[in-house]
């Protein structure tokens, strides 16, 4: 956790007081927090009243989808429907999305569609706007997609998708904690219903989230007691507000890197070490294949010219004939940490779904391997990396034949 | 030498990595998930890849301070271990998985993928021990025989005794381990043994293989091949079993008739009185020997032999013999080409009971594992094969 978000953290939890009370010390804690709200929407380009704090990405994400399914069926949406409403997701979403989808898929009547990624593990435009013509759009309850993909580091055409549900009338979830911290999030002038953050993806707090919900969008909450939020009842975190506020500072603002740095230059500067990486590790192990987009800058004309379609942070191999786990033992071993993606709760590694959904066959997908990077990577860690990598695929191929 | 720990979650594994590291090695503990049961906390029996398990191995090796991975070998062990038990109990044997999963996935898979990954060794949390003897590595039992799991480790070859490594061998009692492991902090140094099949958590076999195999009618016959009856599947009988057999009249003599055999491809039930369950002679096809025996296999050798984890060994005669064409039958096993031959020792020991085809028998020289065999045939007292004539006259020469 940054040093600036620990101190603000840390003196938060120094000051007592339930935001809901009326008396002084109360208020100056329904202060603080709506302080720290406004600080977040600002950030995420809202306004306050459109903030709900949650316990993390995952709550967030369960409750854009049940909130948003379960406000249609509510207002009588379904009711003209001849067949079961229809809750559309993109394939390679994370598990917090597929699992709740699938929920309201056994639970509550509701028929789950996925819609295809190209190769490069995008959600291109024409598939959700032909998926919305052949189902009837009336018959889509919601709409839900990743921002960026947290494990292959794809960027999603969001303005063009969000624009195409709009027209059409469907509600529209981003689950946008990948994106935070490494793309600007404008949520007014994305124009979709929800959106999804988490603190600890930008080095606040783990269990502090928020979800985004347009004034229009009516979302049923998850949690019933005492309305302290719009969609979320519950006594306040101020101090995990606090946190989160000033992990966004950090992650969005200036900061000192010899000079000062803004964001958009230590973003500049992240996708150069990571175009570095790509190159060594392709020159290093020439059979390696980079899953994902290709680092080519807004192929699809999406007006940022200072955006690519691949996570600045990312960069995401697979290796044929050794197994990710081989892999990440091997460099392990050798200082540099590296990712197989997700693991089950019991620590094993799974082939990727999302690597399955862009069409990687499941016996080049066990060979797959994600590097990190952050601001804070230096030159020295990367030549490491590059270094320790030829012996360790070597030596995983011989593992990975036994 | 570098350590590979495989790591259960359990007691025996927990404290024979603590002993590893002790011991100076450079140690890195694995947990095998071997099957996928999502949200599976705790089974009644050990579960693979529990949670829970895979927690508590994850909690020993930080108490250790050692790195800790989670392999997945859940399509190796679906492979070699449950499908190879699904199609033993189709073909009316009665097999140990656990051998299997020692033969196939710790110490073949794992110590494979172990030793290109840098390991020496691997070590485990199994009572056994290992010698230098005249031809090589030798395995023992352990020093405390009421902990022994030798049995389990008779599938192993010499190639994989070169790589084994058993930190617990000689420690006289389990509950040794357990205090030991509690005064090193172990937080499992209380939690509960292992037992039953690890991919049936509920402990119902047959529950578990009525899902998974078909039961086709067939006969019931006796030992002369007189039909008694219909059975409504072989799979669904044991040797040795009495209830449950619809058997219209009674035999002959008025005795209760037993399970005495499973014929898979005539798919009989044999049955007959109880005391031809007694059994004196054992062959099978499926062998393997732990490392070199240093003699001729195929002339008699006296040994003792083992056919369940818990039994007392019992003295006996073993060679090594062809199968030939006339002699083959529908209980042997059809890739096998050679069968080793055990006569149980009937002067000084009483005749196995209740043996099944399937089951594995380990042979022992004293305390040395010589190696094992599956169960192919088991034969009773006084059976009249020939063989038998035969054998006597080679030991009278000798």
């Amino acid at each position: 956790m940054p040093e600036v978000v620990v101190e603000a953290y840390t003196q938060a939890l120094r000051e007592l007081g339930n935001p809901a009370s009326t008396h002084a010390h109360g208020q100056s804690a329904g202060e603080r927090l709506e302080a720290a709200r406004e600080r977040i929407a600002r950030r995420l380009g809202t306004d306050p009243a459109l903030v709900t704090l949650t316990g993390g990405g995952t709550e967030s994400i369960n409750l854009a989808i049940k909130g948003l399914f379960w406000a249609a069926e509510r207002s009588g949406r379904f009711e003209r429907l001849a067949e079961p409403p229809i809750v559309m997701i993109a394939a390679g979403e994370h598990h917090a999305t597929i699992e709740a989808a699938e929920w309201l898929r056994d639970t509550q009547g509701a028929q789950l569609e996925v819609l295809p990624l190209d190769r490069d593990g995008v959600l291109r435009p024409e598939p959700l706007r032909k998926a919305l013509e052949g189902f009837g759009p009336e018959r889509v309850a919601l709409l839900s997609f990743l921002w960026a993909n947290n494990e292959v580091g794809s960027v999603l055409p969001v303005r063009e998708l969000a624009a195409i549900a709009r027209a059409a009338g469907v509600p529209t979830h981003v689950d946008a904690v990948a994106a935070l911290g490494q793309l600007p999030i404008d949520f007014a002038e994305l124009g979709v219903d929800a959106l999804s953050v988490s603190a600890h993806k930008i080095g606040g707090p783990v269990g502090v989230g928020a979800l985004l919900i347009a004034r229009h969008a009516s979302v049923d909450p998850l949690l019933h007691g005492g309305s302290q939020q719009r969609a979320r009842s519950g006594t306040q975190n101020v101090a995990g507000a606090v946190a989160f506020a000033a992990a966004l500072d950090h992650a969005y603002g200036e900061r000192s890197n010899g000079d000062s740095e803004s964001f958009e230059a230590r973003i500049a500067r992240l996708r150069e070490m990571r175009d570095r990486l790509v190159a060594g590790v392709l020159e290093t192990v020439p059979d390696a294949v980079l899953r994902g987009a290709a680092p080519t800058r807004d192929e699809l004309g999406s007006g940022d010219p200072g955006l690519d379609l691949r996570l600045a942070g990312n960069a995401h191999f697979t290796f044929p004939g050794c197994q990710g786990d081989s892999l990440v033992f091997l460099l392990d071993a050798a200082g540099v940490s590296a990712s197989v993606g997700s693991a089950c709760q019991a620590g094993v590694a799974e082939i990727s779904h999302v690597l399955l959904a862009m069409g990687v066959p499941e016996s080049e997908a066990i060979g797959s391997l994600r590097f990190t990077l952050s601001p804070g990577t230096t030159e020295a860690e990367i030549s490491a990396l590059l270094a320790a990598l030829p012996d360790a695929v070597s030596r995983a191929r011989v593992a990975g034949l036994a | 030498m570098k350590i590979l720990a495989a790591m259960s979650g359990g007691v025996d594994s927990a404290v024979a990595a603590a002993r590893a590291v002790e011991a100076g090695h450079e140690v890195v503990g694995v947990h095998l998930a071997l099957s996928r049961m999502p949200g599976t906390l705790r089974t009644g029996s050990r579960g693979c890849c529990t949670i829970e398990d895979s927690m508590d191995a994850r909690r020993v090796a930080g108490l250790l301070e050692i790195p800790f991975y989670v392999w997945d070998f859940s399509e190796r062990f679906a492979e070699d271990v449950v499908d190879d038990f699904i199609a033993e109990y189709a073909a009316g044997r009665t097999p140990n998985p656990c051998l299997r999963c020692n033969e196939k996935i710790k110490f073949a898979a794992l110590l494979d993928k172990a030793i290109a990954l840098g390991f020496d060794a691997v070590a485990t949390g199994h009572y056994a021990t290992l010698e230098q003897g005249a031809h090589g590595r030798e395995l023992h039992r352990a020093s405390a025989w009421a902990k022994d799991q030798s049995y389990v480790l008779g599938v192993l070859t010499a190639d994989q005794l070169a790589h084994c490594y058993f930190p617990l061998g000689d420690t006289p009692s389990k509950d040794l381990i357990r205090a030991e492991a509690a005064e090193r902090g172990i937080q499992v140094a209380r939690k509960p043994d292992s037992h039953d099949i690890c991919f049936i958590p509920d402990g119902d076999t047959r529950g578990w293989l009525d899902e998974r195999l078909d039961r086709t009618p067939g006969q019931i016959v006796d030992e002369s091949g007189a039909v008694l009856g219909e059975h409504d599947g072989a799979l669904g009988y044991t040797v040795g079993q009495r209830r449950g057999l619809a058997i219209g009249r009674p035999a002959d003599d008025g005795k209760p008739r037993y399970v005495l055999s499973i014929r898979p491809v005539s798919n009989q039930v044999v049955v007959g009185p109880k005391d031809h369950l007694a059994i004196s002679r054992i062959a099978g096809g499926r062998y393997s020997l732990t490392g070199e025996p240093g003699f001729d296999l195929a002339e008699p050798f006296a040994c003792e032999v083992q056919i369940r984890a818990h039994a007392d060994p019992v003295p006996a005669t073993a060679r090594l013999v062809e199968i030939t064409a006339e002699e083959r039958t529908e209980l042997h096993r059809a890739e096998a080409t050679h069968e080793i031959v055990v006569d149980i020792d009937l002067e000084h020991a009483e005749p196995l009971i209740g043996v099944a085809p399937g089951q594995s028998a380990v042979l022992y020289l004293g305390t040395r594992v010589l190696g094992q065999f599956t169960i192919d045939r088991a034969m009773p007292l006084g059976d009249p094969a020939p063989e038998t004539q035969d054998l006597a006259a080679v030991e009278s020469k000798a």
